[in-house]
């Protein structure tokens, strides 16, 4: 085996030595948190080993569904995606800021020293990849940064699995942001399950990747093994099962801003904020403080805030978007549109979570599309109705 | 980008819901250096934190000052501060009035309500620098003379030679013998060289709206206009996403704009 | 052409108005119809027509970002909307909205100016009603800014 490992070099894992992987990463300090099965679905936390691993499942998705379902395929990661997301470690729901105890003087501040964990996280989708490279460039690439972001994206480690059986809620060629990952990865698997045999294609994409793929003492791949996983990553992005046209996106949504398929939208949408709440980048958080009883303390919390609330644009006299249309609009017009003048790159990812967890499954592909349809459509105006009565003269 | 304690040193009541403090920072002393038009978030311990555009002389950073009005439970809080008390400051933040682009131009600044509190560092630094600039014309609207800011310093200006100012109310008691009306009904009355003026506004965006409007059929170009916007704001540094409008933060690409870069937006409704 | 004719001449706005004057609004009007909240115009656009309120009710209205849309009047059967077609620049001042299911008859403005410009005696004919309009208009508004209901 050669000692220098170049990033994308193709080799070989067994399925049956999985667990030698997370030995590694165990003994180099990491809490290894991958995808296991809770509360019926597939979500993020601890895991041990291998076995903690939702083999066999799958999960079917569609707009406001979420089933799991037991295939016995006798795959790791055949399920799409769960409503958990990697930004929870990065971006915590719930973080403190900061502490204030009053005295002589005033009041003095101390910061709260977030001590990131050691993480490893396992079974990061590619789309997921791209969200976290999204998050980066809003709180670790910007004019003002959070520091804890930063330490603790430093301190993670991550496994990236391609996708070779996405779901029908995804859409991420769309957004070109999968079915592979293509950077931002210490390591990368493809899983394979075929003609009796059960393996992963590994490569690493950082230096570190590479030190643990030495550790791992993996066989090189095969031009054969190598076309397998290429194959069923083609086969993959050809099964999408949604589509999103981003052609013109940025400006279509702004022209579109007074369309009445916004009030249709409005009729359905129930403002719950679930979409934002499993979405992979949204970023919008609220602070709240608060004191103790003796009013000697206080303290600074940073919570998740979502843009569907009413006083999320209360400014004094009353809300700026007190209607769920202009909620839903202004949501989906940041995904799609403004956030390319923000951050140069569009918000949405394609990983489908807003289709599957929205109630009443409002489907973020199918409002783009009729936008741009109204368009392209002899749409009527909504204007005056003329009857005439006679004639000019 | 933690608060920053500063103590009261003043605080005076300038109208029955609107009050200034002066600020200077407890312990090390660091001087606070900002541009006119820009911001902090003022923060009162366990109650919680607002922006509030800073009203001082930018030549005069020792003193920090603050014009606030009570709308909610932060200011609320703020007006019962007393001398020697804290009060959190995070900042400078924002994008300033276009005092350096300015620079040889005639500059008409107007004013509705509460609005003069963050064009007072502006004109105070005209007034420092006058001979850099044309004409400095000052046009102030309020609801009625009790809701006048700054009464003794706007006397102050009227009294000088280079610096004209015009007053108005929406309605008086008889006792008054200044002008009753819109702000915008002060723009003819207002002398200045129409390509080499630039503008600045704040007050409640309807009046805003109309006093753009009026500006620019008296031959001003939008790019000649700036205003200041006003959204939600919780962290005042474009990471918690509350301020947006259209594409902007207001919190990193204003509150100042000019009005050629927002036009598209300041007519949107449930923007 | 009878019909719309009728409608005019019934039309308060128009009382007295020459029959020989009548028929030359009448070329430039058409019958519309706006369904309950229905913009009518909106603030800043082209204020190309006015409008015979026949039955219904418009709200003239101006839209604030933390207050939404504030009424500031209301008119319905037989008033008059909208002058600002007379004065250039020719744009809305304010927003309307129909409050209710609102008939009216449309008044081509660029087409009434013309007339009025070719017939000093038609335009100063509608110029007077026009002023006493606008007077009505600006008592009601002052009285309204009075706040007389305040403390």
């Amino acid at each position: 085996m050669n000692n220098q490992i170049s990033n994308n070099e193709a080799f070989v894992l067994e399925a049956s030595n999985l667990d030698e992987l997370l030995a590694i990463l165990s003994k180099e300090g990491h809490t290894i948190i991958g995808p296991i099965i809770k509360d019926q679905c597939v979500v993020h936390d601890e895991i041990a080993s291998a076995s903690d691993l939702p083999l066999g499942y799958r999960d079917s998705q569609n707009g406001g569904t979420y089933r799991l379902e037991r295939k016995n395929h006798g795959k790791f990661f055949d399920y799409v995606v769960g409503p958990q997301l990697v930004k929870k470690y990065l971006f915590p729901a719930i973080q403190k800021l900061w502490e204030a105890k009053r005295d002589k003087e005033g009041f003095s501040v101390t910061q709260n020293s977030n001590k990131p964990h050691k993480l490893a996280i396992i079974g990061i989708r590619p789309c997921e990849l791209a969200a976290l490279e999204i998050q980066d460039k809003i709180f670790a690439e910007g004019p003002y940064k959070d520091p804890a972001y930063i330490n603790a994206r430093k301190q993670l480690l991550t496994i990236a699995v391609n996708c070779t059986n996405p779901g029908d809620t995804c859409f991420c060629v769309s957004m070109q942001s999968g079915p592979m990952a293509k950077s931002g990865y210490d390591l990368a698997l493809t899983e394979i399950a075929e003609d009796g045999r059960h393996w992963f294609l590994i490569s690493s994409g950082t230096d570190e990747g590479a030190e643990i793929l030495r550790e791992l003492k993996c066989r090189q791949a095969t031009e054969t093994e190598r076309m397998a996983a290429d194959n069923a990553l083609e086969n993959a992005s050809r099964k999408m099962g949604r589509k999103l046209d981003t052609s013109d996106i940025k400006e279509l949504l702004v022209r579109n801003f007074e369309n009445p398929i916004w009030d249709k939208v409005a009729e359905r949408c129930l403002s719950c904020g679930n979409c934002t709440m499993v979405c992979p980048t949204c970023f919008c958080s609220g602070a709240e403080d608060s004191s103790d009883l003796s009013g000697t303390q206080a303290e600074r919390w940073r919570k998740w805030d979502s843009c569907f609330s009413v006083d999320y644009s209360y400014i004094h006299g009353g809300s700026i978007r007190p209607s769920a249309k202009a909620r839903y609009r202004q949501w989906i017009t940041h995904k799609l549109s403004h956030w390319i003048d923000q951050f140069g790159i569009s918000g949405c990812v394609g990983c489908g979570r807003c289709i599957t967890w929205c109630p009443v499954g409002i489907d973020i592909t199918e409002e783009a599309r009729a936008i741009r349809e109204s368009e392209t459509a002899k749409a009527k105006k909504v204007e005056l109705s003329y009857e005439t009565v006679g004639k000019e003269s | 980008m933690v608060t920053q304690p500063f103590k009261v040193l003043r605080a005076k009541s300038e109208t029955y819901d609107t009050f200034t403090v002066e600020l200077a920072p407890i312990g090390n002393g660091t001087q606070f250096k900002f541009l006119p038009g820009q911001f902090n978030m003022l923060y009162v311990f366990g109650v919680g934190e607002v922006p509030i555009s800073i009203s001082g002389d930018p030549e005069k950073p020792a003193k920090l000052i603050h014009t606030i009005r009570t709308v909610g439970a932060a200011t609320r809080a703020m007006q019962k501060l007393k001398i020697g008390d804290a009060i959190g400051v995070r900042g400078p933040y924002g994008t300033p009035w276009p005092v350096e682009k300015s620079v040889g131009h005639d500059v008409i600044i107007i004013a509705g309500g509460i609005g003069l509190a963050p064009l007072r560092p502006s004109i105070y630094h005209l007034l420092s620098n006058r001979n850099k600039y044309g004409k400095v014309i000052l046009l102030y609207g309020t609801r009625t003379p009790d809701d006048i800011l700054y009464k003794r310093e706007l006397e102050k200006w009227r009294s000088r030679f280079d610096f004209d100012v015009y007053i108005t109310v929406d309605r008086a008691a008889v006792a008054w013998r200044g002008n009753v009306g819109v702000v915008t009904t002060l723009i003819p009355k207002a002398q200045f060289n129409i390509s080499n003026t630039i503008a600045m506004i704040c007050g409640p965006e309807i009046m805003m709206r109309y006093t753009v409007q009026e500006l620019n059929k008296r031959g001003l170009s939008y790019n000649q206009i700036y205003v200041s916007m006003e959204r939600n704001m919780r962290c005042g540094v474009g990471l918690c996403g509350h301020c947006q409008y259209g594409p902007n933060f207001i919190c990193k690409d204003g509150a100042v704009f000019s009005y050629e870069s927002i036009k598209d937006w300041f007519l949107k409704r449930e923007l | 052409m009878e019909t719309l004719d009728r409608y005019l001449i019934e039309h308060p706005f128009l009382k007295d108005m020459g029959p020989e004057h009548i028929k030359l609004i009448v070329g430039c009007s058409a019958n519309v119809k706006f369904d309950a909240g229905q913009f009518i115009f909106k603030e800043g656009e082209e204020a190309d027509k006015f409008y015979l309120i026949r039955a219904g009710k418009v709200a003239v209205e101006v839209y604030s970002p933390e207050r939404g849309a504030i009424a500031l009047q209301t008119v319905d059967d037989g008033d008059i909307l909208g002058w600002s077609w007379l004065i250039p620049p020719y744009k809305w001042h304010f927003d309307a909205r129909a409050v209710e299911l609102t008939r009216a008859i449309a008044l081509d403005g660029k087409c009434l100016r013309n007339k009025c410009e070719d017939d000093y005696v038609l335009g100063y004919e509608i110029m007077k009603r026009f002023a006493y309009i606008m007077e009505q208009r600006l008592d009601s508004a002052r009285l309204q800014l009075l706040d007389v209901y305040g403390k």
